[in-house]
């Protein structure tokens, strides 16, 4: 496969992933709006989370439903670079692999917890 | 106003935000943040939070425009992503230091050089000689010009990768994309061509922000019920804005929604002195 033909792969792979995470969100907010809609928004004071991080009980609520959605937005990038390395790996460019490695370690430090 | 009502009203300021943002080709989410926190009240945090979530979409959902034309540097692109991921991390982590007056004022400064780069041309430089490091690190590459592959050399690797660290910063700490910033490192002081920095920044934009999200998730800045019509309305403003590219005439738009930045930016330094925003 040509540098070209895997980019194109890629990006679309990506678009994939955004219209994904669009229809998650999408579902969610529905749910969303019609459990909460008339409801007064709070978002002027920020309460903040406290110990782990918050709305992730899976499918459990609206707000939990949309968590899901983002987390698939958020992965659309790291599955881009998770691709670069495989393209670098094909070429056996060992420093360039190497660079992508500690990418994704900056990455995973950010995403799994520090 | 409702959830109903007021998840409506951002909708529509987010679609308009991305639309122009797409348009103008300054990013819809550098002005969420000031439009929720200004006009509708919402806390800097969460705002900041909506708006990082809109930037990561814009930049994956471009991306396979962006890798059709070819222009994008991926070898620079990954090597410069170790810069603003840590500086991401960094700017990330400060935020939940730094007061919120503090962080307005810093955000309007950033506004304010972002519609002043807007409105001036930069002016291309093809770099003489290229970096030596550039050779090694196999940065040198070409893109598709009207008449075959047009060759470019990459100058000034380490000046560049330290202004990434700077973007990267900026980027973690206010929840944007700085894509203006990342442009400039490699248009200005690398010397890459502009349409090559622009997909580049493009593809660096997306993994930025990831970096800065796991932070922004764990304390609590990404509220799931005020980033989904963010979200979904900065989406679907940039993909019809990036449809209209091209045939719309965006010189006059463009010099329109800069002052419409820069006032944002002044109303943004003004509430962090006084103290209207906490």
């Amino acid at each position: 496969m040509t540098d070209f033909r895997l980019e194109q792969l890629v990006g679309n792979l990506l678009r994939a992933g955004v219209i994904l995470a669009a229809a998650v969100v999408m579902a969610g907010g529905v749910w969303y709006l019609a459990a909460e809609g008339t409801a007064r928004p709070d978002y002027h004071r920020f309460h903040g989370a406290r110990g782990a991080m918050p709305w992730t009980q899976g499918l459990s609520g609206p707000l939990e439903t949309i968590q899901i959605g983002l987390l698939i937005l958020i992965a659309t990038p790291v599955a881009r670079v998770v691709f670069s390395m495989a393209a670098f790996g094909m070429e056996r460019d060992r420093v360039y692999v190497g660079i992508t490695l500690v990418v994704l370690a900056i990455l995973a430090y950010s995403l799994a917890g520090s | 106003m409702t959830v109903a009502a007021f998840s409506g009203v951002v909708f529509l300021v987010s679609a308009a935000a991305g639309f122009l943002g797409a348009l103008t080709g300054l990013g819809g989410g550098v002005v969420v943040t000031p439009v929720l926190t200004l006009l509708l009240a919402v806390d800097m945090h969460y705002a900041m939070g909506a708006s990082l979530v809109s930037v990561i979409a814009t930049s994956s959902g471009a991306a396979a425009a962006y890798v059709k034309e070819g222009y994008s540097n991926v070898r620079a692109g990954m090597l410069l992503e170790i810069a603003t991921t840590a500086g991401a991390v960094a700017g990330a982590h400060l935020t939940s230091k730094v007061p919120v007056p503090a962080l307005a004022i810093v955000f309007g400064a950033v506004l304010l050089y972002s519609a002043w780069h807007s409105m001036t041309e930069l002016t291309a430089r093809s770099a003489q000689a290229g970096d030596p490091l550039a050779e090694r690190l196999k940065l040198n590459g070409s893109y598709p010009g009207p008449t075959g592959a047009v060759a470019y050399r990459v100058a000034h690797v380490k000046a560049g990768f330290s202004l990434m660290v700077g973007a990267g910063l900026i980027s973690g700490l206010l929840g944007i994309g700085s894509g203006a910033m990342k442009v400039v490192a490699m248009d200005q002081a690398m010397r890459i061509p502009f349409k090559v920095s622009t997909a580049t920044s493009n593809f660096m934009i997306g993994v930025t922000a990831a970096a800065s999200a796991g932070i922004y998730l764990r304390h609590g800045y990404i509220h799931p019920g005020l980033a989904m019509p963010v979200m979904l309305g900065v989406l679907g403003g940039s993909l019809m804005g990036a449809r209209l590219l091209g045939r719309a005439r965006t010189r006059v738009l463009r010099s329109l929604f800069a002052v419409v930045i820069g006032v944002m930016a002044l109303e943004m330094v003004y509430s962090g002195v006084t103290g209207g925003m906490r």
